[in-house]
């Protein structure tokens, strides 16, 4: 079924467009959905000093190098967005691709973090510390999944040259799970 | 930034020009539409449909409580399990899947595009999954009906340890599923609510300042932030509370280091500002209704605005007047009394406005006008009982009886059902091109407001004398079984039969007045607002002789320097 896009999508009362303001709007919603874990998470920290015990034991150095992996991403993300200004399709595909690149090397990471952990016997059911730790860090990567899967469906159509005003949203939305991160890295791994 | 909008604009425009394309196949018509018109409408039917189910639920633990032991017709013997899960039942489907679906997607789908002026929602295919999404959790929510163990009969506010153990719930499938289908109908809203506030934000018509807006748009609009501001700590919670449901985890267990205390603040959290979110697209409607048939401008409508903005925030600082003998800190229990009472005051403050504007006016008594007048009337005695509630000393001995449940209904009453037949009344010959049946719709008004009323005064009675609330048989409590009592509760449960058999007459009216009513100008009611330009029912792309321009306030009516009493907001002079 062909989709003629409606007359509403292409008008601007704010001067802002459509794709762009509907993406601040979700980032709006996803933040109170952090708020709350987060904010879970920091109250049971300050009623339970003793939860530093089980936080010692997670991989600081894993954590800050998937930190580091996640802010090169950003940058490649912004970098497909001037591509995009510059209304060269190809070159901002090859830098989505990129970010891509640093959101698989995160979850790579990811995965080989909880697998160790697993096997030593932390796992989400051994104490509550965990739970959160699971919990928040897995919502966390399902949003990483999300991204990259649609970045890639964007980079796809940007290298033919379409709808690259979406290149920015996504970048937007690429930016605020990366500030996501900045959060759970210190409340995670460093608050010990 | 600016050249790739005016780029996607053209872009936009270009497609249009060819675009809109009536889709030919039943099918893709009706089920696979991405038409704001006809996605309200699947919300509006399916809300309806949902409200029988929530009905029936009602009707039949109702029975178990006046007459003890009977077999229901219909259902037969209601067990303390089916008791349980029958009360569940009816909360959660008709905040969730009533009022939810109906005052905000249905109404918003269907009146956003229309009342600012445009021809459809900016993500139209956005608004499909939103609904596609909301009948999934609908299968969902039945799915947990038939699961092993039964419907989760923890109740809609779903707290733990009940709702986090199946060896106290005793649903092991039911409480997960049903957790699931709630998570699902947010996911839905979220969609809906993104599209509604970027649709308002940038597709107005031109010359449509904020100002100019109508007071039902605005109202949705607000809610759907407060919504989206609000679902988010929940939607956190209920992953927690899923995984100690289903993984064992602890986050709500004081034995694993969990807290159960924190689900109520991240239900109530949630759970109150829903309120609000709910109250205020009923508002709207009686805005549009109140105006339209006093013929008298809006007394203030920028009261009215500034009152709801007021009422959006405040909301979110109330919460915890639901947990003041759960524990928390008395100190936070006197925080929170005095915000509970002051956000009574832009509320009040909205219905003084609206009897304002009834005042001087040239007042005709149709169907939806009965309808936002009985909304004033009634709300406001859930309003006024809401005091007694807010304040925590009398909280403590009023908690957990029925007369939290009488003030709740008197407050989710008018918004879910006497709003909602304000609202079909009046957008009726709208949707449909014809008339409803005037003396069928004050019939079933009468057979509405008189029932309602007779079942929910009983209730504050028996609330008053300490009447407990989830109880499945008072003849076990014979304190509850003073004299008199068990005839309020059959008093009550009589007008709620007879409440739902009224309803019947309102179906009768709807279908036949669809396909046989009288049929309906664009402007039956010489309303001013923009969805009155579109004809009666309107095509897809809604104004066929091109997009409006607007010039003026939506409530322009009986303006001295004209002829006629009112002023379409798309006419320039």
């Amino acid at each position: 079924m062909s989709m003629a896009r409606p007359i509403a999508t292409t008008r601007s009362a704010t001067g802002i467009s459509t794709g762009k303001l509907a993406v601040w709007w979700l980032i709006a919603s996803e933040i109170v959905i952090f708020g709350g874990v987060l904010g879970s998470y920091v109250m049971h920290r300050l009623g339970h000093p003793e939860w530093a015990d089980q936080a010692a034991n997670t991989n600081t150095w894993a954590g800050a190098f998937n930190t580091l992996v996640l802010l090169t991403s950003s940058l490649a993300a912004v970098l497909a967005h001037n591509a995009a200004e510059m209304k060269d399709g190809k070159k901002a595909a090859k830098f989505l691709w990129l970010t891509i690149l640093g959101a698989l090397v995160f979850l790579v990471v990811k995965s080989w973090e909880w697998s160790t952990e697993i096997h030593h016997g932390f796992t989400i059911t051994s104490h509550t510390f965990w739970s959160f730790y699971y919990t928040a860090a897995g919502i966390h990567g399902l949003h990483v999944i999300i991204g990259a899967i649609i970045m890639a469906v964007i980079a796809v159509d940007a290298a033919k040259g379409k709808d690259l005003q979406r290149v920015e949203a996504v970048g937007l939305y690429w930016h605020f799970v990366d500030i996501v991160w900045i959060f759970l890295f210190p409340l995670l791994y460093i608050a010990k | 930034m600016s050249t790739a909008t005016a780029e996607h604009g053209h872009e936009g425009q270009g497609h249009d020009a060819h675009g809109h394309h009536e889709p030919q196949n039943f099918f893709l018509k009706y089920f696979w539409s991405t038409d704001h018109k006809i996605i309200g409408m699947q919300y509006l039917f399916t809300g309806l449909a949902m409200a029988v189910v929530g009905g029936f639920a009602v009707y039949a633990f109702r029975m178990q409580l006046a007459f003890p032991g009977m077999s229901v017709p219909g259902w037969g013997r209601v067990t303390a399990t089916d008791y349980n899960a029958l009360v569940t039942t009816h909360g959660s489907v008709m905040i969730f899947w009533v009022a939810m679906p109906v005052l905000i997607a249905a109404l918003g789908n269907y009146l956003i595009p229309l009342m600012i002026g445009c021809d459809d929602m900016v993500f139209p295919r956005l608004n499909r999954l939103s609904y596609q999404l909301f009948l999934l959790s609908i299968v969902v929510l039945f799915m947990s009906f038939y699961a092993q163990g039964g419907g989760f009969g923890g109740a809609w506010t779903s707290y733990p340890p009940l709702a986090a153990k199946a060896e106290y719930n005793l649903t092991p499938a039911g409480a997960p599923l049903w957790l699931l289908a709630v998570a699902l109908e947010f996911a839905a809203f979220l969609l809906g609510g993104i599209n509604f506030v970027t649709t308002v934000m940038n597709s107005r018509a031109p010359g449509m300042k904020m100002f100019d807006i109508p007071m039902v748009i605005w109202m949705i609009i607000i809610a759907s932030i407060m919504f989206m501001a609000s679902v988010g700590p929940l939607v956190a919670g209920a992953v927690m509370l899923f995984f100690d449901q289903t993984l064992g985890t602890g986050f709500f267990d004081p034995n694993q280091g969990g807290d159960p205390v924190l689900w109520q603040h991240l239900f109530w959290f949630f759970g109150h500002p829903e309120v609000y979110v709910v109250l205020l697209p009923a508002m709207g409607i009686v805005a549009e209704v109140v105006t339209t048939f006093a013929r008298k401008k809006l007394f203030a409508y920028k009261t009215v605005l500034y009152t709801a903005v007021g009422t959006g925030v405040l909301g979110f600082f109330v919460w915890a007047h639901h947990q003041f003998i759960a524990g928390i800190d008395p100190r936070m229990a006197n925080i929170f009394s005095v915000t509970t009472l002051l956000i009574s005051i832009p509320v009040a403050e909205m219905c003084f406005v609206y009897i304002a504007t009834l005042y001087g006016g040239s007042i005709r008594l149709t169907t939806p006008m009965l309808w936002a007048l009985a909304f004033i009337g009634e709300f406001l005695i859930g309003g006024v009982t809401g005091i007694f509630l807010g304040a925590s000393g009398a909280d403590i001995y009023f908690h957990d009886t029925y007369f939290v449940i009488a003030h709740f209904h008197y407050t989710f009453f008018p918004i879910a059902f006497i709003a909602v037949f304000a609202a079909m009344t009046y957008w009726f010959p709208k949707m449909f091109g014809r008339y409803m049946n005037e003396a069928w719709g004050k019939v079933h008004f009468w057979g509405t407001i008189i029932p309602f009323n007779f079942i929910f005064i009983p209730l504050f009675l028996l609330g008053a004398r300490g009447d407990h609330r989830r109880i499945y048989d008072y003849t076990h409590f014979p304190d509850l079984m003073k004299p008199g009592m068990q005839d309020l509760r059959i008093l009550a449960t009589l007008a709620l039969v007879t409440l739902l058999a009224f309803q019947l007459v309102f179906v009768v009216n709807f279908f036949l007045s669809m396909f046989r009513g009288k049929k309906a100008e664009a402007n039956p009611w010489k309303a001013n607002t923009l969805e009155w330009v579109a004809p009666s029912p309107p095509p897809h792309g809604n104004f066929p002789e091109g997009l409006p321009n607007v010039y003026r306030g939506p409530y322009e009516f009986s303006h001295p320097d004209r002829q006629e009493d009112y002023w379409p907001q798309n006419v320039a002079s």
